[in-house]
């Protein structure tokens, strides 16, 4: 069928649009993810860019209150859902981990696709009713406000009800394979980092997604069926609410962050040519994270009248928290000493996530002192804080991920001069937008307001136009990766150098992985033993190399 | 007040907002120094350590416990500081002083109330004395809220169905910006108050005028103060701005088509029925979200706002008024 073997691979074999629609491959549904999440990430960037308008004068700019409360609550919810959750395991953790175990596919490839479509139908449900009954309640569908609201909230939260079965189905799909699939000899802790971290994300997954389907069903009975659980009018308490929710909530932001962590493990040790150091304490301080994660969610609620007690407990379970991430940073930074860095685009990433992350977790200690908490709770302090973790942690480690494996999927380069000038602006923008906001949250700043205070309006006004730069850095992102799959050069099979399996098979992989059966010759990060010839070096580089 | 007091937090105007902020400055210098330690190894790292030449297997221990257990320990040691630290404040401005005046806070779509002990009830204006401890006893009518002043370092949710308690003592004089932090609404933003902090001479002088009723005033004009204090503004214009509801300029004497389509004619019984029970005829247009003010106002109060729209009318003196 082919004239050469070695054009034969999983995007082209077999054709035709129903052979991507029914596959079992886990690369194409990986893809698939890929692209679904790529729509919900332009979507959520745009309605951001129309909040920082809105917010750049004091009064009414382009739309009123209502239309803002909408917005910001679509931002949240799509970016939340839709994009941040399920970005690295489902598309890249889809894409990579069977390569990484040296497996063909994960455990259960229908289960894999399934949770696919469910994804797409829950992320569609989900759009199209805050969109058609105007949800305003942000993103946390707080009571009694939600179960107030004239407008429906119960299609909104049947829509997150049906994406957290996508969320369970990949996290078990993940377990099973990790556990099952190994390739024979490969033990637990020869695996690559991000199939530790993975691991750990699965458990969550697993574990505290029940819960958030659980407290929707709750809002649903209560709002369709009038039983008081959460409304007061009723008898029911809507600061139980609030636990339910944080209970999966918080968990769930280590869902977000704990595979942007292991891709931070992979690159780092990769463009260092560096024997990771601490393999284990990065290991096992992920699901440290994973399991004290679980016992923290009260930090959420130090003013909501929760009692001082539980609030002084969360408080120190926070700290403890807080250590093993402490742990991973400084790893990262001794990986790193007398190693031979290179600083092309996945290391520029990884760097950025090492700068924003450090803030993101610094000032995540000012939120866990309940003392100081108290004046910044509800601020665009806070607003600061979570984006600096969710965009300067995980999106910039989606980010270091995606252009790292970008040759793996597509085998064409991007244009490193190009992904160097992006990845500069988005660091540069995000900065822009997001520190100013510190600053206006420690002046007092409410996070949710439409219209502000004069007082607050330079800093807003910077913001906004920080949100622009940013918007600029991801458009020439979005041009160069497009431009690339067209007229990219060819990858070779190991561009970077790196060690671990799924950098053994041809570029990009044939359907079933890997052309002859993978063998392990050495550790995923035995750059003390190896060395590994960068195809990279080989093929003529953008303009900068 | 400190260092960062003025480039992050704005002057800190109660006993307890001196504690925050030295705890505040102490987290801001030390995350300052252990991200310039971070970020400046890692930085010198990427240059000290470019690869240069030929690839070859690089050295160095990949494990060391002395090492990690030393980068494990020290941050475990910073964490317990602060946190005993914060711990402590926090019990200040936990445990209400025994003394304190208690004021009763009620939060709703979307303004303030504040009850006091002597009778008097004003809306979205706190007005206390300096130097003398105030306890909020707080709840919500509707929707959850969060009473927030920056100026004290205080916020706390006002919860339906459920008492909150903070409190707090302002030390100057002044006016302080109170804003609602916890999302309900259309009009969230504009939940916004006053603490008006005055000596204790004056507060006892407004005590003892507050509850007159507007004594030696005309209804208009006591109208026209009401239209403030009970904030009637957050909704109502006076110059034809259409906001959450409709506008109060040219209003009095004319027909109002309602969201059903009939219409009625603006009158001092459509005036006092859509105080009392503003859902009963919602204009054309706008949100039945106005809530009753019901017990709020008492009825010369509702006579004197009665007075003032009607001085806003085609006929009347709204120039005078304003």
């Amino acid at each position: 069928m082919y004239d050469n073997e070695s054009e034969r691979n999983y995007l082209n074999t077999p054709r035709g649009w129903k052979s991507w629609l029914f596959t079992l491959d886990h690369k194409r549904i990986g893809l698939m993810y890929l692209i679904a999440m790529g729509a919900a990430f332009l979507l959520g960037g745009i309605l951001a860019t129309l909040v920082r308008l809105e917010l750049l004068t004091p009064g009414r700019d382009i739309m009123g209150a209502e239309t803002y409360n909408q917005i910001f609550t679509l931002h949240g919810a799509v970016m939340i859902f839709l994009f941040i959750i399920p970005s690295i395991p489902a598309a890249l953790g889809n894409f990579i981990l069977p390569q990484m175990l040296g497996a063909k596919d994960v455990a259960f490839p229908r289960l894999n696709l399934a949770s696919w479509y469910i994804f797409v139908a829950g992320s569609l449900f989900a759009v199209y009713s805050i969109w058609t009954s105007a949800v305003d309640t942000g993103w946390t569908f707080y009571t009694p406000y939600s179960t107030d609201s004239t407008k429906s909230v119960i299609s909104m939260t049947l829509g997150v009800f049906i994406l957290g079965f996508s969320s369970i189905f990949t996290g078990l799909n993940f377990i099973v394979t990790i556990h099952k699939l190994r390739l024979p000899g490969q033990k637990w802790f020869e695996l690559p980092l991000f199939v530790w971290g993975l691991y750990a994300t699965a458990i969550i997954q697993v574990l505290a997604t029940p819960v958030l389907s659980i407290t929707l069903v709750l809002l649903i009975i209560e709002k369709a069926g009038g039983v008081g659980i959460f409304d007061p009018a009723m008898g029911g308490d809507p600061v139980l609410f609030q636990h339910f929710f944080w209970f999966y909530s918080h968990p769930a932001v280590y869902i977000m962050i704990l595979p942007g962590m292991g891709i931070i493990s992979e690159v780092i040790s990769v463009f260092s040519r560096k024997k990771i150091f601490g393999y284990k304490a990065i290991a096992f301080s992920s699901i440290a994270i994973a399991f004290i994660g679980f016992l923290v969610w009260g930090h959420h609620m130090f003013v909501s009248t929760q009692s001082p007690l539980a609030a002084v407990i969360f408080s120190f379970l926070t700290f403890m928290n807080a250590i093993p991430s402490g742990v991973k940073i400084f790893n990262w930074m001794a990986t790193m000493y007398k190693g031979h860095i290179k600083l092309e685009t996945p290391m520029l990433y990884a760097f950025s996530f090492l700068f924003l992350f450090t803030i993101g977790g610094l000032t995540g200690i000012f939120l866990g002192v309940i003392a100081t908490d108290i004046h910044l709770h509800n601020t665009y302090f806070v607003v600061a804080h979570f984006h600096y973790v969710m965009v300067g942690g995980t999106v910039m480690a989606f980010l270091a991920g995606i252009h790292y494996w970008w040759p793996k999927m597509f085998g064409k380069m991007y244009s490193e001069f190009w992904a160097r000038i992006a990845c500069l602006i988005i660091f540069i923008g995000f900065n822009f937008t997001f520190f100013t906001q510190f600053i206006l949250g420690t002046k007092g700043m409410p996070r949710r307001y439409y219209t502000y205070l004069d007082q607050y309006q330079p800093l807003h006004a910077f913001s906004s136009v920080g949100s622009w730069i940013l918007g600029l850095g991801f458009i020439i992102m979005a041009i160069y990766l497009i431009h690339s799959l067209v007229k990219g050069e060819k990858a070779g099979r190991n561009p970077w150098g790196a060690l671990t399996l799924e950098w053994t098979s041809p570029i990009p992989p044939p359907p079933e992985n890997f052309d002859k059966d993978p063998v392990l010759n050495h550790g995923p990060y035995d750059y003390d033993k190896v060395v590994m010839e960068r195809d990279i070096d080989k093929v003529k580089m953008g303009s900068v190399s | 007040m400190d260092t960062t007091g003025n480039i992050f937090l704005p002057s800190g105007q109660s006993t307890i907002a001196g504690e925050v902020d030295a705890l505040f400055s102490f987290l801001f210098w030390a995350s300052m120094i252990l991200f310039a330690i971070v970020m400046g190894g890692v930085g010198y790292f990427i240059w000290r350590y470019r690869h240069r030449g030929r690839e070859t297997v690089t050295s160095g221990k990949a494990h060391s416990t002395a090492l990690e257990f030393t980068w494990t320990a020290i941050p475990i040691i910073m964490v317990l500081v602060v946190f005993f630290w914060g711990f402590n404040v926090y019990m200040k401005m936990q445990v209400v002083p025994k003394d304190a005046l208690q004021i009763k806070v009620t939060g709703q779509k979307w303004f303030w109330s504040f009850d006091y002990p002597h009778g008097a009830a004003t809306v979205n204006e706190l007005v206390i004395p300096a130097g003398k401890s105030v306890k909020l006893l707080m709840s919500s009518k509707d929707v959850i809220h969060s009473f927030f002043v920056p100026s004290f370092r205080i916020k706390m949710d006002v919860v339906p169905n459920r008492y909150s308690v903070t409190w707090f003592e302002a030390m100057n004089p002044g006016n302080y910006d109170l804003l609602c932090t916890e999302f309900c609404g259309k009009g969230h933003s504009e939940m916004i108050g006053l603490v008006k902090v005055v000596s204790e001479r004056e507060y006892n002088e407004w005590v003892e005028t507050s509850a007159s009723l507007g004594e030696g005033l005309s209804l208009a004009e006591y109208g026209a103060q009401l239209y403030k204090s009970k904030a009637c503004i957050t909704c109502h214009s006076l110059d034809g701005t259409a906001l959450v509801g409709p506008s109060f300029k040219d209003d009095f004497g004319t027909m109002r088509v309602l969201t059903g389509g009939q219409s009625v004619r603006i009158d001092e019984n459509y005036i006092r029925e859509s105080i009392l029970n503003p859902q009963a005829k919602v204009a054309a247009g706008y949100d039945p979200v106005m809530p009753t003010y019901q017990g709020i106002l008492k009825d010369r109060q509702i006579d004197a706002l009665v007075e003032y729209i009607k001085s806003l009318g085609k006929n009347g003196a709204a120039d005078e008024a304003e």
